[in-house]
């Protein structure tokens, strides 16, 4: 009897601990999404100061359908120049702000088959967002690589009003390209380890 | 000896009482006509794969074997249950987008290849759910002609 108790015991204990490490990579995860929430707050209101530096973005802001597209694009390079810098955090933090911006562009004033494609293209970036706020760095990068096609489709669009380069590495992932206001290339998906890799592929604009 | 047990006996009381707690079930009644299968040509050996190693938390409809009901397993599938059907959730593949297929695909085929999915936590009891050479091969190949197709 007294044997038996033990044996139970022992069972019980053993199916707690192990449930307990059962699933632990599914907790690491779960600091994640409350600290980008914070994360979020901050960086909306770093662009809220940004704001009046940036004349472009202003008057881009008072006509319209198209202020949101430059916002986004703005947020975009943020974005890029943060995997640049090899930035994970600020990456992150850009990463949110981006989703946000994205869910808030306002395409009422395209015609039916512009507002589909903008649709999908909005959704897609916005996960693709929302993944780089709460991935290390070589997802970001990842996601980055998709995230340009988004929007690089959004522009093909949208127009922008700057000139804008699209660049092409052919060395990440099969190649990948990315947005750029500037003819230098540095790399976002190298970053410090291979920074000029690629070259001005397109001038849009 | 004496403190061994007497915690030995509050983490049994535990486990008991915890059996008790209700849990919902994931466990739809209908299959979508959007659902993966439904809609691809899906070989009988890659379905077999994805209906084992991924439907449990990327669909509607979990398959709960007893150690599934046990708390607080149980608890732990729900959450990851969660948050897979929202990341994939082949039920309704259907409804996204051509571009959102892309990227499901493309991350699909990353995750496969890294050996992040299935998740480790969920083959260290769901042996049946880890994939063998061969079939991370055929899931591998046929994901990455639905993807050649999109493009
Ligand atoms: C135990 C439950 C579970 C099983 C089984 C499972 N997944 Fe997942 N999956 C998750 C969870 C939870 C997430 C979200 C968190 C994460 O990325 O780890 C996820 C995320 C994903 C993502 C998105 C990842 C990203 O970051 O883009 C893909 C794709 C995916 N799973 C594919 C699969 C495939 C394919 C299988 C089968 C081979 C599978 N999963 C099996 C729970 C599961």
């Amino acid at each position: 009897m007294k044997m038996m108790k033990q044996n139970v015991m022992i069972a019980g204990l053993a199916l707690v601990l192990l449930s307990a490490t059962a699933c632990k990579d599914g907790n690491k995860n779960e600091p994640a999404a409350p600290m980008s929430n914070e994360m979020h707050q901050e960086s909306m209101d770093d662009m809220m100061d940004d704001k009046p530096m940036n004349e472009d973005d202003e008057m881009a802001m008072n006509n319209g359908q198209d202020a949101k597209a430059e916002a986004i694009l703005t947020d975009y390079f943020k974005l890029k120049d943060a995997l640049v810098a090899d930035d994970n955090a600020k990456a992150k933090e850009l990463g949110a702000s981006l989703a946000t911006t994205l869910g808030k562009l306002d395409i009422s004033e395209y015609t039916d088959t512009q507002q589909s494609d903008l649709k999908d293209i909005v959704e897609d970036a916005v996960e693709h967002a929302e993944h780089i706020s709460e991935s290390d760095i070589a997802h970001q990068r990842e996601h980055f690589k998709v995230l340009s096609k988004d929007v690089t489709d959004m522009v093909a669009i949208t127009g922008t009003e700057n000139t804008v380069y699209q660049q092409f590495c052919p060395m990440y992932d099969g190649g990948s390209a990315w947005l750029s206001t500037s003819k230098d290339v540095k790399n976002p998906y190298y970053g410090s380890k291979m920074l000029t890799c690629g070259k001005v592929q397109k001038e849009i604009n | 000896m004496k403190v061994l047990k007497i915690i030995a006996w509050i983490a049994l009381i535990a486990f008991v009482v915890i059996q008790f707690f209700p849990m919902d079930y994931n466990q739809s009644e209908t299959l979508p006509q959007t659902d993966f299968m439904l809609v691809n040509k899906v070989p009988a050996t890659v379905e077999k794969s994805l209906q084992v190693s991924c439907y449990d938390c990327h669909s509607n409809y979990t398959k709960y074997p007893w150690y599934n009901k046990v708390q607080p397993v149980a608890w732990f599938l729900e959450d990851h249950i969660k948050e897979g059907k929202a990341e994939l959730n082949f039920n309704e593949w259907d409804t996204y987008s051509d571009r959102r297929k892309n990227s499901k695909l493309r991350s699909i085929i990353k995750q496969i290849e890294n050996g992040q999915m299935p998740l480790d936590s969920y083959t260290l009891i769901h042996r049946d759910a880890i994939l063998s050479k061969e079939e991370k091969e055929a899931v591998l190949n046929y994901m990455k002609t639905l993807k050649d197709d999109l493009e």
